[in-house]
């Protein structure tokens, strides 16, 4: 009985849930295994500290994180820049301030800045906003595995330009084989060498672009691993008094059952 | 409170028969929580229990975001990163209160299927019925509220379609429609009232679950046999009941214990999956999304709603026999809520005077069928619209319809039922007791 009503609840979650997602994703995205897949995975924090450099050489041009608090480069768990170094990168940004009437330097207490350009969107959720995988049949069984791919999706767009362009009402636009339409505004970001790292790991395309995509999980996610360990808190406890509670019913109901045993 | 015979609180200290004559609440807390409940309840009777706890998680979680939340079209969305990002605990209770809906409607889809099997709805528990829908369509207007307030893109566009609805409306639509937006299209107006109202349901739920317990404490609970516990005498009804502190609320409390085991692991592990990802970008009323999709719960009626389509032939008749008032849209809308109201129908739809499916022959493959048309429904709720799903979504909304108006009332007539056990001690003896207690020959007939 007990096994029916887990497999139940399991089946009815599995059969409701995907078919919710379908996002229309038209070129290939390959599952990255990225150090924070999994239910004990956490986040890279070197990783994530050379993704912050890559958005702010390059993607920072044009976009912002506008949802994105500074002063979280130095939580744990995330970038976790010393406070100094959080205090320095803030002053890297102006802010348009409301009270003074005028600009002046970020401070770690504000967020980052918007984006500089009014088409170019804001990335804070950008990783959150888009599935990479959906299907079969839109069943979401591959989010189930794979989880719903947005950092995919930014690693694979990243990586679908096919190096044509034309120009279209006046602008040129990219061909990007991931993008919805299959052609961009915005003009491929990375190519490889883009940024140099101090530590000298490995900035050719394919690594830069994975670099930024966990940055932009972190900060579309930044309290992931507080939420899985709750999580794990939450299942640990939970079962065990699911066992505590299983084992006061049956004795509860022994008697009772007894009394219509066989003699 | 039940018409069953049993025990009643007898106030014995002083202090106790100074409040009892004053007012008889620790005897209505006893009586409630000592009713005798049918020994042979299956797993399925578990439902009412996680129900009653999602309703407090949504409104305790709910009452928290809504201290740190602004229902204003330019800060709801931001408001919603700032409990995320700098609320303590924020983020926990934003996706506890996200999934929470979802295990709402799980146990009120397999609460409401629970009552369509075995009868649940049948004389004399109509209004623990009737009162049971009110609240599920009430939990709809709650959910469908609540996911406008985080003013993402499906919020945004899914207030427009669903508003989109009421102007379907012959002569009136359009005046309604205006009317429950408070202007011409969704804006601040909309999101004002639905925070609003987001926050006022919950408690006239909260209201109409105490009349539903209500309700069914004065009929008796059901049970998987359909048939009534014996009420000549306390010690008859004691045979087939047992008081429901300690055996069921342990009972219970396990099977809730059990599926917060996986909820908590959707919750840690992957909050979002039951969501769309276009959500986690603000509203933008400029840009419409390729494939607007409701939330996962409301994907059957949904696909119900645009399964019936200019080319079929039923609307296309009651376009002529209505001289064009009922166009393809109004006749969706109609059907979707149709779809509703069929299932609150269900105590004078079907005919048969045998309660549970478990000894109804016929039934039981018609009622498999009615589960697998309700998942086909959501999985062709959230495709696109075009074939072969508009195909499947118009067989299966026409089956779901056949299901209520049709086989109902028809099985009653032509089904031969199986013999049913004379007592509800005798269901539970053959199911604890093996071969001998079984064969105890006292069936009654069916009919």
């Amino acid at each position: 009985m007990f096994r029916k009503l887990a497999a139940t609840a399991i089946t009815v979650i599995a059969l409701t849930t995907g078919a919710v997602v379908a996002a229309p994703v038209t070129g290939p995205i390959e599952n990255i295994d990225f150090s924070f897949d999994g239910p004990f995975g956490t986040y890279d924090q070197n990783q994530l500290q050379r993704g912050l450099q890559v958005y702010t050489q390059v993607c920072a041009a044009c976009h912002g994180l506008k949802y994105v608090p500074l002063r979280t480069l130095g939580d744990k768990g995330g970038p976790y820049l010393p406070e100094d170094q959080v205090r320095a990168y803030a002053e890297f940004y102006e802010i348009y301030d409301d009270e003074l009437d005028d600009f002046r330097a970020a401070k770690p207490s504000d967020n980052f800045p918007e984006s500089n350009l009014e088409n170019a969107p804001d990335l804070s959720l950008m990783a959150k906003a888009r599935a990479g995988f959906s299907g079969p049949y839109g069943l979401g069984i591959n989010q189930l595995l794979n989880g719903i791919g947005g950092p995919e999706y930014i690693t694979a767009l990243l990586n679908g330009y096919t190096g044509e362009e034309k120009e279209e009402a006046g602008s040129v636009v990219y061909e990007n084989v991931v993008f919805p339409g299959g052609w961009t505004a915005m003009a491929p970001p990375l190519y490889g060498e883009d940024v140099e790292f101090v530590d000298g790991s490995p900035n050719d395309k394919k690594s830069l672009t994975k670099d930024v995509s966990a940055f932009l999980m972190w900060t579309a996610e930044p309290k992931m691993a507080d939420r899985k360990q709750a999580g794990f808190v939450g299942v640990l406890f939970l079962t065990i008094l699911s066992v505590l509670l299983y084992l006061t019913n049956k004795r509860l109901w022994a008697p009772v059952k007894a009394r219509y045993k066989k003699k | 409170m039940s018409g069953i015979p049993h025990d009643h609180y007898e106030p014995k200290t002083r202090g106790e028969k100074w409040l009892h004559t004053r007012l008889p609440i620790v005897g209505l807390l006893y009586d409630t929580l000592m009713i005798p409940t049918p020994k042979n309840l299956n797993w399925m009777w578990i439902w009412g229990i996680v129900l009653a706890f999602c309703l407090v998680l949504q409104i305790v979680t709910g009452v928290i975001l809504a201290m740190h939340y602004t229902p204003q079209v330019d800060l709801a969305f931001a408001s919603v990163e700032h409990i995320v990002r700098n609320v303590n605990g924020g983020a926990m209770l934003r996706y506890l209160h996200m999934n929470g809906a979802s295990l709402f409607f799980i146990a009120v889809y397999a609460h409401i299927f629970r009552g369509l099997y075995y009868g649940s709805y049948k004389a004399p528990r109509e209004i623990t019925w009737i009162i049971g829908m009110l609240i599920y369509v009430l939990m709809m207007g709650t959910a469908f509220m609540g996911y406008v307030l985080p003013w993402g893109q499906m919020s945004f566009w899914g207030a427009t379609v669903i508003t989109g609805l009421f102007g379907a409306i012959p002569f009136v639509g359009e005046a309604l429609q205006t009317w429950l937006l408070g202007g011409p299209s969704v804006d601040n107006a909309t999101l004002n009232r639905f925070f609003s109202l987001h926050y006022l349901l919950p408690f006239v739920i909260a209201g109409l679950v105490v009349l539903h317990i209500w309700a069914f404490h004065t009929t008796g609970n059901g049970n998987p046999t359909g048939v009534e516990v014996r009420r000549g005498s306390r010690e008859e009804a004691e045979k087939d009941t047992l008081p429901f502190w300690p055996y069921f609320v342990i009972k219970d409390l396990f099977a809730l214990a059990v599926i917060l085991v996986v909820f908590f692991a959707v919750v840690g592990y992957m909050p979002n999956y039951l969501g769309h990802p276009d959500n986690y970008m603000e509203a933008n009323p400029l840009v419409t999304p390729a494939n607007i999709v409701p939330e996962w719960y409301f994907l059957p009626f949904y696909a119900i709603l645009r399964a019936f389509t200019d080319d079929v032939w039923v609307v296309q008749f009651a376009g002529f026999v209505t001289g064009g008032i009922v166009d393809a849209k109004f006749f969706g809308v109609a059907a979707m809520f149709g779809a509703i109201i069929v299932i609150a129908l269900a105590p004078w739809l079907d005919t048969s005077s045998v309660r549970s499916a478990r000894y109804r022959p016929m039934l039981k493959w018609w009622f498999w069928l009615l589960v697998v048309d309700f998942f086909v429904l959501m999985w062709v709720g959230a495709r696109p619209a075009e074939e072969p799903y508009s195909s499947i979504a118009l067989i299966a909304s026409a089956y779901w319809f056949a299901y209520f108006l049709i086989i109902l009332p028809l099985l009653g007539v032509i089904e031969k039922p199986d013999a049913q056990p004379a007592t509800i001690e005798e269901d539970f003896a053959a199911h604890y007791g093996g071969d001998d207690a079984a064969k105890s020959p006292s069936t009654q007939p069916a009919e």
